[in-house]
């Protein structure tokens, strides 16, 4: 493990501009990138180094600058689109679902489109239900992207290059929550494969899988549960498409009980996704069924009480690691 | 210094009597003062509050285009849609919002305007049709599109007569470049309808100066033209020139059914929200726009007409402090929302957690009343 460490935040920003280092057709666009060093300072610095051609700051243009990328993408450069936060990639939706993730299928093979978008993702601000979209829960339902949501300043470097190299394009998902996160972070190359999820922590009496921020929650109710005798294995999925089914079923074969926890509304999600794939995977080794911890079924509120309810807190984790394990 | 020019302030009547720039009375002047005075001392609290992490999210504040809120809304009919983006408080209050309600929602309080459901950049206030506070850039320009196209039916197809109503959208100068704004003008040319798009260019959009986002940025009104719809430029920092200049727009817009687009230049005295350091504009700009605060030249030219005198500003400064200090205690002693908040409002009828049933469980009313 590296020495140093660094912040969320600079560990997306590490990896954009090795990359960009690397491959003149990488360039960065969105609104704020450049001038004001990101929303959110995670570009900081890189109009400095790269120059205003290849960082460059858009209008409040979504629906328009992201096709656009999509378009430079289609003549082979390696668009990094930021979206100050996936909320707002809402109004992109044609272009980055009817376009991106279709256009190598649609030409029979012709045009690829290795593009990433970024950009925040998930409840917990208060921001209201405006600015507070889990976009995982809908757009992983489409084919043809790839979805990686880091949980840890390490891996939102290493997927993040992994993003950008990628010749398919990719939904990236970043939590405002976690960008100060500190953490120890490798300085050169450092690639963290899609499709490869990670034992965040060992435990031996239930598997609980999720995936970006709610890691943590999962880490926290872990540490509850353990005074209560309750040993939780706690899976990091690091990507959603590909999903490393391989992981969990190896997890929950040994367990023999499974909590997902995953931030989007219940209906068609990425967790619903899960327990599907391990009922049929683990039919016979389950004790119970899969239970599954999301956001409340409801407009994500603004007021903080019900904001803190709403969220798969570790509360609610507990809740139902106790339900899937019949403890009272 | 920023694309607003000066050149609208240059032709601003600020230097006439009062008498000769505007046919308001006395009482309507006083109202409009004590109007700016309020929203004014508002986000001065409401900044504290933000501060004292009374009120979490994203905050936007309204200091220095008071006159824009005020005089628009002086301008049309208190039965005249209204619709705005997240820097909303001021035409919350404009409207006739209570403080207590507006500070209440930010305080995520039972007792806020939308039970603290929907926060500072989400005012609703239906007895005072407001329609929002709208959080996406750019999502309340065909919504206000919508508003007066309603307003229209109503009035034509419904009650058979001719149109009595304008709707007043506002935007900021960033959300110029969302293209659903072009679709909502597009729409409102077309099929006559009566909104006003009004442009509230403070000349930023966070940290991007309106030259560098969009085009024509010295004559935006030139994209409402392309959709047919005649535009107008207004000095933002005097309530008298905004409203005289609103009236005569919506009058004509209700008289002929037709869509406008106004151009009003003003400032944000603050940053974007409440955690902008300013880096992207100069001191000099700024202070050369603070002299200019509309508060003040109301007062002054209202003092130079004899309507009111130092001491009845303090006197009305006084009491207007004292108003927003209520709506503070008022806003902490309103209870959090009880967590079975959570799950009404998602539908007209009221349901519980969904449970994988085909329909979400209703809660009945003695589970509620529990
Ligand atoms: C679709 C969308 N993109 C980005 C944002 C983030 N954002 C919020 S306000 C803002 C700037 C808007 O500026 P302007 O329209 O001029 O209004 P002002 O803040 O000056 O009142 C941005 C980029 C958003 N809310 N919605
Ligand atoms: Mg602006």
């Amino acid at each position: 493990m590296s020495d140093r460490v660094i912040e969320f935040r600079e560990a997306l920003r590490e990896a954009m501009s090795q990359e960009m280092r690397r491959d003149e057709k990488v360039f960065l666009l969105g609104e704020e990138v450049a001038q004001y060093d990101g929303a959110y300072k995670v570009s900081r610095g890189m109009l400095e180094e790269f120059g205003p051609r290849r960082i460059i700051d858009t209008p409040i243009s979504e629906s328009g600058f992201a096709g656009m990328a999509i378009g430079a993408a289609m003549m082979g450069l390696r668009p990094i689109v930021e979206f100050m936060s996936w909320s707002f990639s809402l109004v992109a939706a044609d272009p980055i679902l009817n376009n991106a993730p279709k256009m190598l299928y649609m030409s029979g093979g012709q045009f690829g489109c290795p593009i990433v978008f970024r950009g925040n993702d998930g409840a917990g601000g208060q921001l209201g239900s405006t600015h507070s979209w889990c976009v995982e829960g809908m757009f992983s339902n489409v084919p043809g992207l790839k979805m990686a949501i880091p949980a840890f300043p390490d891996d939102a470097k290493g997927l993040l290059a992994s993003a950008i190299r990628d010749d398919d394009p990719v939904f990236f998902l970043e939590s405002e929550r976690l960008l100060a996160m500190k953490g120890h972070v490798p300085e050169g190359d450092h690639y963290v494969p899609f499709g490869k999820a990670l034992v965040r922590k060992p435990g031996t009496d239930v598997t609980i899988i999720s995936f970006g921020r709610p890691v943590h929650f999962c880490l926290e109710a872990a540490e509850e549960l353990e005074k209560e005798g309750i040993s939780c294995e706690v899976i990091d999925g690091r990507t959603i498409r590909p999903l490393d089914l391989d992981t969990i079923v190896a997890s929950v074969k040994k367990t023999n009980s499974c909590v997902v926890v995953d931030q989007s509304w219940s209906f068609g999600s990425p967790g619903s996704e899960v327990a599907a794939q391990v009922h049929a995977a683990c039919f016979d080794d389950l004790d119970n069924h899969v239970m599954r911890v999301h956001s409340a079924d409801v407009p994500t509120p603004y007021a903080s009480n019900l904001e803190q309810e709403y969220l798969p807190n570790a509360r609610r984790i507990a809740e139902a690691v106790r339900s899937a394990l019949y403890v009272a | 210094m920023s694309a607003v020019t000066d050149t609208a302030r240059a032709s601003s009547g600020g230097r006439r009597p009062l008498a000769d720039r505007t046919s308001a009375t006395p009482d309507q002047l006083g109202h409009w003062l004590r109007q700016m005075l309020l929203i004014r001392e508002f986000e001065v609290r409401t900044m504290q509050a933000y501060q004292d992490k009374k009120i979490g999210g994203f905050c936007h504040i309204y200091i220095g285009q008071e006159a824009v809120a005020v005089g628009c809304t002086a301008a049309v009919r208190p039965e005249d849609p209204i619709v705005t983006a997240y820097r909303d408080h001021g035409h919350a209050l404009a409207r006739g919002m209570a403080p207590k309600y507006c500070m209440a929602e930010m305080f995520g309080r039972i007792g806020g305007c939308a039970k603290g459901k929907g926060g500072s950049m989400h005012m609703f206030d239906k007895p005072n049709n407001l329609f929002g506070g709208h959080g996406i850039v750019g999502a309340q320009t065909p919504l206000g599109t919508g508003l007066g196209f309603a307003t229209k039916y109503i009035d034509e197809v419904i009650e058979g007569g001719s149109n009595r109503h304008v709707t007043l959208c506002f935007l900021g100068d960033g959300a110029l470049n969302q293209g659903a704004f072009y679709e909502a003008m597009n729409l409102a040319g077309l099929f006559d309808i009566p909104v006003i798009f009004v442009v509230e260019n403070n000349g930023y959009s966070m940290g991007t100066s309106i030259d560098r986002g969009t085009t024509m940025a010295n004559r935006i009104i030139a994209k409402g033209e392309g959709c047919g719809i005649a535009g107008h430029e207004l000095e933002g920092m005097d309530v008298i020139d905004v409203y005289e200049g609103m009236k005569a727009i919506a009058d004509g817009c209700r008289a002929e059914s037709r869509p406008a687009m106004v151009d009003i230049r003003t400032y944000r005295f603050k940053g974007h929200s409440m955690s902008d350091p300013r880096k992207y504009r100069t001191r000099e700009e700024e202070e050369h726009w603070e002299t200019d605060d509309p508060i003040t030249r109301l007062r002054d030219a209202m003092i130079e007409g004899g309507m009111i005198d130092e001491d009845g500003f303090k006197a009305l400064n006084r009491e207007i402090k004292g108003e927003v200090r209520e709506s503070i205690k008022w806003a902490e002693a309103s209870p959090e929302p009880d967590l079975s908040e959570l799950y009404t409002d998602v539908y007209v009828e009221r349901f519980g957690p969904y449970l994988g049933t085909s329909m979400p469980q209703i809660v009945t009313d003695a589970e509620e009343n529990r």
